[in-house]
């Protein structure tokens, strides 16, 4: 069974005004119902230029960007909203909120300009706080949360949405090793189990490795290779990306990344 | 409760505004009198509105640049205003509405020039433009304002000065009808505007993602604020503080939902601004206060004391 093309990026090329060179040249991508794509690069490879492009944010200058079999640029926000849950790598807290209400700002694309929050919003809001084992947390003040919860609670609040694609920019950065592992468990499970389609961006080769169905890498703009892990993460193609000298070894049939250490030469 | 609380204050407030007074009007005689119904009234409602339409102005603007100390005023309008309300007193332009109406000519250029220089970065309104545009227009006003004072006679001096304060003192029943006529727009594109600025603090970028036309949602606010302001200081003068407190006193209360704010930001900024006047026509009677003196010398001491909070906290 053909799973449904929720995300489609042909051909992308982007560039800021003023900037020497192109953002993004020539990516595709495509992203469907119960799969996970990990998007891997160093620091201003593009991977958060695709995303922007990919939702519409910034008008690619060639190629075509598509969610749902129409352009990215031709969505209303609202209309995007209740297909696409971002969670964005940063976001202010101006004023102090409790978690429940935060998870309930998912709900505003489906609100009525003038009605009110019905029941089957709140529902919502619990069915996305249960998804997230974060039911215990729902009457917390926000700033007492833990990085590890707080990225939980933002990820209940897109799950609000009830969208169909989750976009994550590097969501595990600053987390300890048991709260990544969580995320990434968490993603997977809601993957398999809702039927989600998922596009991480991370700098955790390692863990896409072993998560994601498809990985994209990224070297300054251009894709440097897209596929299943094991045929992307090939020495060769991660020593000239990643500009260090690495090894592969094999865990549980996914490539994992060593990065080695420099040898000096003995006088 | 709290809005019950509320609502009784506000009420409170009115019938304490038409009661006292320098002229004695015994309790029995209140709804025969034509001191309550030609002056106080009228008087008392227009307080009520002005307060109101700056304590909602307060909220949408400090929503809008992000940042909680923002005053309708630092925007550039207080400073359009009095140049154009000066100028109209050193012309000695004739008829009731002449002063008004210059007022608001100034208030809306000011606004339109703040505007375009925060236009200035591209199709985007850059907030931090908009305040520092805002700072840099009304010291320019400021500047030929008071250089037309002193060059004027002492009496249209006077004037000018206690104008640039603020007072209700021309306050009718015709100032009432045309705030109610001009108000309801703005304040209903505020009200429809009210989630998306839910959103809007948590940023642009993830404002945008839950579904915020983030553009356009910033050009219709300040719009909307800019004009409820420029009416305001229109009929009543600069009357600083109300905007600038009034937000801060809701959010203690009310949580930082503008589907409440709006509302009770309205009632409290209507209550406030009501008692001051009242204060202001009272205390040295039968002269009388520029209000915006007696929401200064209250709104300090509460700024203040929200500051430490801010800084505590």
């Amino acid at each position: 069974m053909d799973r449904e093309l929720i995300l489609a990026l042909s051909g992308v090329t982007c560039r800021y005004s003023g900037a020497p060179r192109d953002s993004l040249q020539g990516v595709s991508l495509e992203v469907r119902a119960g799969e996970f794509h990990a998007v891997l690069g160093p620091n201003g490879s593009g991977k958060t230029t695709l995303v922007r492009a990919a939702l519409g944010l910034v008008r690619p200058a060639a190629g075509r960007a598509e969610i749902v079999g129409r352009p990215a640029s031709a969505w209303s926000r609202r209309d995007l909203a209740r297909v696409v849950g971002v969670l964005p790598q940063r976001e202010d807290n101006l004023f102090p909120q409790r978690v429940r209400e935060t998870v309930l700002l998912g709900r505003y694309p489906h609100l009525s300009l003038l009605g009110g929050v019905r029941a089957a919003d709140r529902a919502a809001v619990e069915r996305a706080l249960v998804a997230c084992d974060a039911a215990d947390l729902a009457d917390r003040w926000l700033w007492t949360l833990s990085g590890g919860e707080y990225q939980r609670i933002r990820l209940a609040r897109a799950l609000a949405q009830e969208p169909r694609l989750l976009v994550l920019d590097e969501p595990t950065a600053s987390l300890d090793l048991r709260h990544e592992m969580e995320l990434f468990e968490l993603v997977r499970a809601l993957v398999d189990g809702q039927g989600l389609a998922a596009l991480m961006i991370t700098h955790h080769v390692n863990l896409a490795a072993r998560f994601a169905d498809r990985v994209l890498l990224l070297a300054e703009g251009r894709p440097a290779g897209a596929g299943a892990p094991g045929d992307v993460l090939t020495r060769e193609t991660a020593e000239r990306v990643f500009a260090w000298p690495v090894s592969i070894a094999p865990f549980e049939g996914r490539p994992q990344m060593i990065p080695l250490r420099l040898r000096k030469k003995a006088p | 409760m709290k809005y019950v609380l509320l609502a009784v204050a506000a009420v409170a407030t009115l019938a304490a505004a038409v009661l006292l007074g320098p002229a004695d009007v015994p309790l029995r005689d209140v709804l025969g009198s034509p001191i309550v119904w030609q002056l106080r009234l009228p008087r008392a409602v227009l307080a009520f509105l002005v307060g109101g339409a700056l304590g909602v102005s307060g909220v949408a603007l400090q929503a809008l640049v992000r940042n909680p100390l923002a005053d309708p005023f630092l925007l550039g309008l207080s400073g359009g205003a009095g140049l154009g309300a000066v100028a109209a007193i050193a012309l000695d332009l004739p008829g009731p509405w002449a002063l008004p109406l210059a007022a608001f000519v100034g208030a809306v250029s000011a606004m339109a020039l703040v505007y375009r220089l925060g236009l200035m970065g591209g199709a985007e309104l850059d907030p931090r433009i908009l305040l520092l545009g805002g700072v840099a227009v009304g010291a320019f006003a400021a500047a030929i304002t008071t250089a037309i004072v002193s060059l004027a006679e002492a009496t249209e001096l006077r004037n000018a000065f206690l104008w640039l304060w603020g007072g209700f003192s021309g306050a009718s029943w015709t100032t009432v009808l045309v705030i109610l006529v001009y108000a309801p727009l703005p304040l209903a594109v505020l009200a429809a505007a009210a989630r998306p600025l839910d959103l809007l603090a948590l940023g642009e970028e993830p404002a945008q993602y839950l579904g915020a036309d983030v553009r356009r949602l910033k050009r219709l606010v300040y719009l909307a604020a800019s004009l409820l302001t420029a009416a305001a200081v229109a009929v009543a003068g600069v009357i600083g503080f109300v905007g600038l407190i009034v937000p801060h006193l809701c959010r203690l209360v009310w949580g930082r939902l503008h589907r409440a704010l709006f509302p009770t930001a309205f009632l409290v900024g209507g209550t406030l601004l009501a008692a001051a006047d009242t204060l202001a026509r009272t205390v040295v009677a039968p002269r009388e206060l520029p209000v915006g003196i007696v929401t200064a010398l209250l709104g300090v001491p509460v700024f203040a004391f929200l500051l430490r909070r801010w800084t505590v906290s």
